[in-house]
């Protein structure tokens, strides 16, 4: 019932996100667009479909792809503070970026202009932040095997980050202007990027991502009970991991390599799910993070836009905005590090 | 003989790592119907036996069986239909009520969605009702007491179905009576559904009155027995042996060991005369009916204590005001002084 109500506002957020930008477009006018016809100004129709309508489906991907890895990530590690950006996810992804970035002269240069990026530069640029995730996310792993304590963990996450954007400042400290020009954009943080060529590179890689966590809802509801009782209930730990780790750096690898590294989304939303079902059924959380993901991005991006003026702001500057109150929420209502809020 | 649903053959357990063995050569057994308690002083192993024949460890040699199959050739989720547990710290899951923790068990059966049938539901509401948990089957886990909560992972264990049970010191965060419920609940769920359940517990009275089998384990060697056995052949005496504490085997219980203590004489005899003896000792008296330098009376019609020494009376009406007054008139002195005036 409540999923229905969500999946109605998302409909509405959409909308409004397709209308609202520095010119306002009438919602009639969108239907007509939308549904093929003719809008009484053709610049509508340039702009709805040249720059809304990606932006708004890469949005919507965006926003279920990091709430669902950060549902995921909080699940596995058992901490409400996890996340793809906190544990240093984010990072390695742009690691993996900045390395094809600043060094690739002719990857460079297209992802500078944003223009004609070829299917193999887009392929790479994927390829090499979701293998940054990836790697950083086994890092993680390993020491989560060593370490106990999620404080800990969570350091050593903060860490991981660290040391990603210490190698990547030495790599923008050696790299020339344009390109640094390019790296420092793409931190900022964007849904414009995507262009209909890149959109299905991005869809698909999130919708395979999105499955491969619905098949693993039912284990990690197990996995609340903790790894123990989760083996005694028949699960093998090494393939539930194997999958939570390509599923997350799948999904937050892709995220970040297409629209910047984004913060706080996929902290921030699980939260907000647990919070408005009290639920920690991942079979309805996975469906309702995705949901209200889309909406948090849709929105953040609707606030980054400034609604009739031509100023646009940076995307993280507005996803911490909203996120980190929440964060700090939770931190609030953590009355020790053994009871800890509520996954 | 019935063919044990658990059983070891010359196990070793330990850490690989780093080299320790804890024990080796273990031939275990458990069988339906049968409650087993493991016992053993603090790190002798006994986490480490209960996480090996669950699974969770490897042996450093030897095998595990389940009924007859070797564990380690079998997948996890075949483990899952026979053997289920229950750890020291219930876990606290989230948002969850009773129901759902519960509904955990049926995992080893549900399709990849976790889907529940018609079955698994009468089975979650009949391990509820096993544990006398249905009324906090709706209560959010977050706001139900330790006990509570491990009623609903024993309840998630029964749900489980399986034959056999391991539980690592369930009733550690328990009190007393809840521990007593916990033993006798145990009891019953092992005749009543003929599962084989195994609990490592330092409870030993609770173990001695209500496990048809014990599992002594010492650092040298791990013996099996009925309780009562343990205690005629010295072996729990022995197990748990220790400075200041010994097991009187007339009660089943351990005593701290008398200290040579100032002589004092207490004449007379009932409740009152016992409970006086009882605070005596405490307090590091050697108490005898001997003539001694103090002499203690119930006078029964007032009724007061009489306190004699050195040709003195006194009279008081409390345990605790003979005991002040006693430590007037046998002063103390304190042994070998502080630790600073250690000198060899």
């Amino acid at each position: 019932m409540l999923l229905l109500i969500l999946l109605l506002a998302l409909l509405a957020v959409s909308l409004l996100s397709l209308a609202l930008g520095s010119v306002s477009i009438p919602f009639d006018q969108i239907m007509v667009i939308l549904l093929g016809g003719e809008a009484d100004r053709a610049a509508w129709t340039n702009i709805l479909l040249k720059f809304r309508l990606p932006k708004a489906m890469t949005a919507i991907f965006a926003g279920m792809a990091l709430s669902v890895s950060g549902l995921m990530m909080q699940t596995f590690f058992r901490n409400a503070l996890a996340g793809p950006f906190v544990l240093g996810v984010s990072s390695g992804a742009s690691l993996g970026v900045a390395l094809v970035v600043l060094t690739t002269a002719a990857a460079a240069r297209q992802f500078a202009s944003r223009l004609g990026l070829g299917l193999t530069g887009d392929l790479l640029l994927s390829l090499a932040a979701g293998l940054g995730a990836g790697i950083t996310m086994s890092l993680v792993l390993l020491a989560a095997a060593r370490i106990q304590s999620s404080m800990t963990l969570l350091i050593l996450g903060l860490m991981f980050g660290y040391l990603v954007s210490a190698l990547v400042s030495l790599l923008l400290y050696f790299a020339v202007p344009e390109r640094i020009q390019a790296y420092i954009n793409w931190t900022f943080g964007t849904f414009g990027g995507v262009t209909w060529e890149q959109l299905p590179i991005l869809g698909g890689m999130v919708i395979s991502g999105l499955l491969l966590a619905g098949g693993l809802a039912k284990s990690l509801n197990a996995l609340l009970l903790g790894e123990n009782y989760a083996r005694s209930l028949g699960i093998h730990l090494g393939w539930l991991r194997l999958g939570i780790v390509t599923a997350t750096s799948l999904l937050a690898g892709v995220v970040t390599a297409f629209c910047g590294p984004i913060a706080f989304i996929g902290i921030a939303v699980p939260h907000l799910c647990r919070a408005l079902f009290h639920s920690s059924d991942h079979r309805l959380l996975a469906p309702a993070t995705m949901i209200i993901g889309a909406i948090v991005a849709l929105l953040a991006s609707l606030i980054a836009e400034l609604p009739g003026s031509s100023l646009v702001l940076p995307l993280n500057a507005v996803t911490a905005l909203l996120g980190a109150p929440v964060v700090i929420g939770v931190i609030l209502q953590q009355r020790s590090p053994e009871r800890s809020y509520p996954l | 003989m019935r063919l044990p649903v658990l059983e070891s053959r010359n196990l070793s357990i330990g850490y690989r790592h780093t080299d320790v063995e804890l024990a080796s050569g273990l031939n275990l057994r458990l069988e339906r119907g049968k409650l087993t308690a493991l016992l053993g002083p603090n790190g002798v192993g006994k986490s480490t036996l209960l996480r090996t024949l669950a699974g969770m460890q490897k042996p450093l040699a030897g095998q595990v069986l389940l009924t007859g199959e070797d564990a380690r050739r079998m997948r996890a989720a075949e483990i899952a239909r026979r053997l289920s547990i229950v750890l020291t710290a219930a876990p606290n899951p989230g948002w969850m009520n009773g129901y759902a923790l519960v509904a955990l068990g049926r995992h080893p059966y549900t399709d990849w969605l976790g889907r529940l049938s018609a079955c698994d539901r009468a089975m979650i509401r009949w391990a509820l009702a096993a544990v006398d948990a249905e009324d906090i089957a709706e209560r959010p886990v977050m706001e139900l007491s330790d006990g509570q909560r491990q009623k609903l992972m024993i309840a998630r264990a029964l749900a489980q179905e399986t034959d056999i049970m391991l539980l690592d010191e369930p009733t550690a965060y328990l009190d007393l009576p809840r521990r007593v419920e916990m033993m006798r609940l145990l009891k019953h769920l092992a005749q009543e559904t003929q599962r084989a359940i195994l609990l490592s517990t330092h409870d030993l009275d609770l173990a001695l009155r209500s496990c048809d089998s014990l599992w002594m384990m010492r650092p040298t060697a791990l013996v099996v027995g009925a309780p009562e056995d343990l205690v005629l052949d010295d072996i729990v005496a022995a197990t748990f042996a220790g400075d200041g504490v010994a097991f009187d085997k007339r009660s089943g219980a351990f005593v701290m060991k008398r200290t040579a203590g100032i002589a004092v004489c207490l004449r007379g005899e009932g409740i009152a005369q016992i409970w006086m003896r009882r605070a005596l000792e405490r307090a590091g008296y050697r108490v005898s009916d001997l003539p001694a330098a103090v002499q203690i009376e119930l006078d029964p019609s007032r009724p007061e204590w009489q306190v004699a020494a050195g040709g003195g009376h006194s009279r008081h009406r409390t345990i605790a005001a003979v005991l002040t007054k006693l430590d007037d008139l046998l002063p103390r002195q304190p042994a070998n002084g502080r630790p600073s005036n250690h000198r060899k």
